[in-house]
This record gives C-alpha cells, structure tokens and sequence, in this order.
C-alpha cells in the first residue's frame, strides 16, 4: 500500500507539473502580441505602456525563469495580482469560489444521493418495456442541457410562484434558508446527468453482484432479501460508483459555470466569463489552474479511498 | 442477430434533425439573419410556425441553421479528436516504450482539465467563434480517443496475427491501418456516436457563454443566450432552440448506446 501511494504521488507530481506548464504558456499560445491583445480594448496603447505590462507579467524575462517566479509564488500562495483591478487574485478567485463550491456539492449530493435508491428500484424492474423505458429516460437525463432546463424551471415557476425569488445568490452565513432555496434549483439542473450516470452504475453493478456466488451464500444462509441486496450486493456496487465521483466533479465544475450564468450566481463562471472578457489572463491562468489541481487532488483522494474499499486492490 | 427497434429509433432520431440541418437551404422558410423588427417576440403562429425572436427574426429558420452549425462543429471536432487521438493511441499500442511513455503521459495531462474549463481555455487563447470552439472541442477529446483505443489495440498489436504480418514483411504503417485499425472499428463508432453527442452540448454551451458562434450567425446555443433575455416576454425562441439541443444530443447518445449493446456483447448490461 505504501508503494502504491508512492507510485501513485509520482504519477500526481507529474500530472500537476504538466497542467502548470500548459497553464503557463496560455498566454504564450496566443496567436500575434499577446500583450498587444491584452491592452487592445483599451483606448490610447502607447509603446511605454505595453513595455511596463510586458514586464509587470515578466514577458520580458527567459522563459524557465518566469515559470519559476509564477509557479514558486503560486506554490506560496500568492496567484499574481489581478491586471485591471490590482488586487490580488487569490482575493478574487476567494470572493468568488464558495458559491460554486457549494452549488457543485449539493448537485453531487442531490444526483449521487439519489442515484442509490433509483439504481436499486432499477435492478428490481425487469422485461424488456421496463429497460427500454430506463434507457430513454437515462440517456434524456444525460443529455438535457442543463441551462435550459433552468430557463424552462424558471419559466414554470414565474408563472406559478410570481412572488419566489430564484435568481442571485445569498451567503449562506447571512440568511441559510434563503441560500438553499436559490441553489435549490440550479444544483437540481446540475444533478441530472450525474442522477442518470450513477443510477445506472448502481443498477449494473446490483445486477452483476447479485449473479455471484457470495450472494448465494448470504441466501443460503438465509438472510432476508433486503439485507442481501443492501447489506452485500451495494458493498460492492459502491465501488465503481466511488471511482465515478472523482470523474463527475470535473464535469460538476465545468456545468457550474454555465448553469451559473442562467441563475445568475455569482461564481467561478462569472469571473472565468469576466475574465475572458477582459483579456485578464493572469487571471485566468490562476483560475484554471486551481480549478485543475483541485480537480486532480479530488481525483488521487478517489483513487486512493478505491483501493481501500476494495481488498483485492489493496496489495 | 436479433432485430433491435432501439437501435432503428435511435438511426432515426440522429437521422430526422442531419436531414433537417443539412436541408437548411431548402426547408428554411426565411432568411436565419433577416430582420422584421415590427414582428418581433411573436408566439408560434401560421407563417412563422415556432415564432420570431427579439429582432424578428423565424425562430424555425435560425433552428434549421442553428443545427446545421452545431452538427458541423461537432462533427469536425470529434473528427479531428478520433483523428488525433487515434493515430496517438495506435502509435502508443504499436511502439510500446517510451512513445507509450511519452504519448500517454501528454494524454494524462490533457485529461486532468475539467472538460468545459479546457475548452474555455482554448477559446480564451484562439479567441471566440465556431471554428476555435470546434478546436477547443477537439482537444478535449483527443485524449478519451487516445486511452479508449490504446487498450484494445495493445491485444490486437500482441496477436498472432499481426505477428504474422510482421514475418510477412508488411510495413508498420500497412500493419497499423490493414490489420489493427478495422479491428478497433466497433469500438470507434460507439465512442464517436457518444462524444458527437457531449459535442453538441459543449459546443451549445460555449455559445450560450457567448465563446462559440458569434451574432448574428444562427446557433443554438446563442438562441437560447438571447432568448433568456426575453423569456418573460416571449419565451418562444429559448423553449424551441433548448429543445432543438437535446434532440439532437439525445439521437446521437442514444444511438452510441444502442450500438455499444449490438458491437459489445461482453458490455451488453444483464438483465
């Protein structure tokens, strides 16, 4: 086990240095002067001042040096300071995290905590009407976009409840109630695809146990079916689901940022779409790549507590 | 082999809206970028069938269009990604040490992204529009082309047959298109069929971000953009292009699965 967790943290060191080296040369990979680019929007670019931002980002230093100075800072804490604003850009992306953060764990608790129950009522369902009926409907839970489906839940509940307030977002700290009710419904849009991967995971995974012998076994030795199915089989099946948790925040991260923009939630998407928009790419760097590293860090967590689930990985 | 109604309804959904998009010319009944301001935010009615949008414009014409351009740009995405991540992924299989090494680890690295913030990320660095959002797409998936076909072709590059080819004298470029390559076909055209699909999504999405397909050119994905700006007047023309989007993501996603169960006997889920 040791020596997985080693091989395994060689494996992440170098992951993590090859997206900090891509993250790095964004700026690079743009096509013409990217400073040039930068400044375009803005009125009067003298020669001076594309000089003074070429060296404030350290463009005018050898390559290896400057991802050195960006990614020892990074390391330290300290992401840069924002172009426009000046301010750092560890507060900017601070001011703006938690409502995605906590819009992506409450779809993986809505889509994950119901896919359980959904995947055994779908393993008990059998003939062939049944499994064509869970098929359309886990293929439609996979690819309704889920900012229309926000725009179509706004839209119903408008005309139904005028007076609820559904957009924006409220700290949770000032008012709790308030700021489930409004994440309610985008982090139901987020959960949908994530509800129709899993469930039928579990639904699989059920089935494929409850053919193998040790299940046979707990009958035989007379346990009721209920303990059977969720005492035993689930054990088992929770191990691939456990491996696709770690896959659905990347997609929770990436789907947080469109859906956020239909309930106008000021998260990551706002400052990612804010960003872009401003040609801030300092910025944009230090977002994508803590959004990355974290998404990897989730990832080896995952990688990790799998093998721990399951014994026969354990050696 | 049985017959399958899945797979036929699943051929015919994927079929109705490519025929619909690619006769855009044809059926469109108006121009996609003609404006008549005075009928603007219409609800469905005879002539302009799903309505018109915020300019006046025939939400049933920019749909026609707007699909004929999701359909390009996924296509050439997941075209360019089978192409890249395939001849990757073969490579790796055939020359195993450190271009296996060196491909994969490239591929891991890719792979790390969250799908949506790396193709973010590259139309951040090409700039916006329809041709870099189908880049961006491409990107993203070359790697999943890349892993998915690197395991099989690894069995098919060990087999006696290729063996075989090799002590025949074929060429590693015949063995790797002749003899691995048909082999890895099924596999191929599940994975294509299911990434055309999230295609459609991401592409929809970036241009709902406003990274995709820029104004006035039909898209979806803008449709639905523009429309959420009026959905309390005339909710129309975001209802129609949102379902637009997941007809013609559910047909494709449908038919990857309908074909994984025909091509894969061993993925064919029991019961």
């Amino acid at each position: 086990m040791t020596r997985l967790v080693l091989t395994r943290l060689v494996d992440l060191a170098f992951v993590l240095l090859g997206v900090s080296l891509l993250v790095f040369c964004m700026i690079r990979l743009i096509p013409g002067d990217a400073v040039a680019i930068m400044l375009g929007a803005n009125t009067d670019v003298t020669p001076e001042k594309v000089a003074a931002l070429r060296s404030r980002i350290g463009l005018d230093q050898p390559l290896l040096t400057q991802y050195w100075h960006w990614i020892s800072a990074a390391l330290r804490g300290d992401l840069g300071t924002s172009l426009w604003t000046g301010r750092p850009v560890g507060e900017e992306i601070a001011s703006h995290i938690w409502p995605t953060v906590q819009l992506s764990v409450l779809a993986l608790v809505i889509g994950a905590g119901l896919a359980v129950p959904a995947g055994c009522v779908m393993a008990s369902l059998r003939g062939r009407a049944a499994d064509v009926a869970m098929r359309l409907a886990s293929v439609a839970g996979l690819t309704i976009p889920s900012f229309w489906l926000g725009i179509v839940l706004i839209l119903v509940l408008a005309t139904l409840a005028p007076s609820l307030q559904m957009l924006g977002y409220v700290p949770f700290w000032q008012d709790p109630l308030d700021n489930l009710a409004r994440l309610v419904l985008p982090a139901v849009c987020l959960s949908l695809p994530i509800l129709a991967n899993l469930s039928r995971l579990v639904r699989s995974a059920l089935l494929e146990a409850l053919g193998q012998d040790y299940i046979r076994t707990a009958r035989a030795k007379g346990l009721g079916e209920w303990r059977v199915l969720y005492r035993h089989a689930l054990a088992n099946a929770m191990i691939p689901f456990v491996t696709s948790l770690g896959i659905q925040t990347g997609y929770l991260l990436g789907g947080a940022i469109v859906v956020e923009q239909v309930f106008a939630i000021p998260g990551l998407g706002q400052l990612i779409l804010g960003a872009i928009g401003d040609r801030n790419y300092p910025l944009l760097q230090a977002v994508i790549l803590l959004v990355t590293s974290g998404f990897v860090l989730v990832n080896f967590g995952v990688d990790l507590l799998y093998r721990l689930l399951d014994p026969r990985l354990r050696d | 082999m049985r017959k399958s109604p899945l797979l036929l309804f699943a051929v015919a959904m994927v079929a109705l809206p490519v025929l619909l998009g690619l006769g855009a010319d044809w059926l469109a009944p108006y121009d996609p970028v003609g404006q008549d301001i005075v009928a603007r935010l219409r609800g469905p009615m005879v002539g302009h069938w799903l309505g018109t949008d915020q300019l006046g414009r025939d939400v049933l014409s920019r749909i026609l269009y707007g699909s004929r351009a999701s359909l390009l740009v996924s296509a050439a995405s997941v075209g360019l990604a089978l192409l890249a991540g395939g001849t990757l992924g073969l490579l790796a299989a055939y020359y195993r040490g450190w271009t296996e090494r060196l491909v994969m680890r490239a591929m891991d690295i890719l792979f790390a992204f969250p799908v949506m913030l790396l193709a973010i990320g590259v139309v951040a660095v090409l700039g916006p529009g329809a041709a870099t959002a189908a880049v961006a797409i491409a990107v993203v998936y070359t790697p999943i082309f890349a892993r998915l076909l690197r395991g099989p072709a690894l069995v098919i590059c060990d087999s006696d047959f290729v063996a075989g080819a090799r002590a025949a004298g074929a060429t590693d470029a015949r063995i790797l298109l002749v003899h691995v390559l048909p082999n890895l076909a099924g596999v191929m055209l599940v994975q294509t069929s299911l990434l055309l699909s999230s295609a459609i999504l991401v592409e929809a999405s970036l241009s709902f971000l406003g990274l995709g397909t820029q104004p006035p050119n039909p898209s979806l994905g803008l449709m639905l953009a523009e429309g959420r700006n009026v959905l309390m007047l005339s909710p129309w023309a975001a209802l129609f292009a949102g379902a637009a989007i997941l007809l013609l993501a559910f047909g494709l996603n449908l038919l990857g699965d309908a074909l994984r169960d025909r091509l894969d006997p061993r993925l064919r889920g029991p019961g």
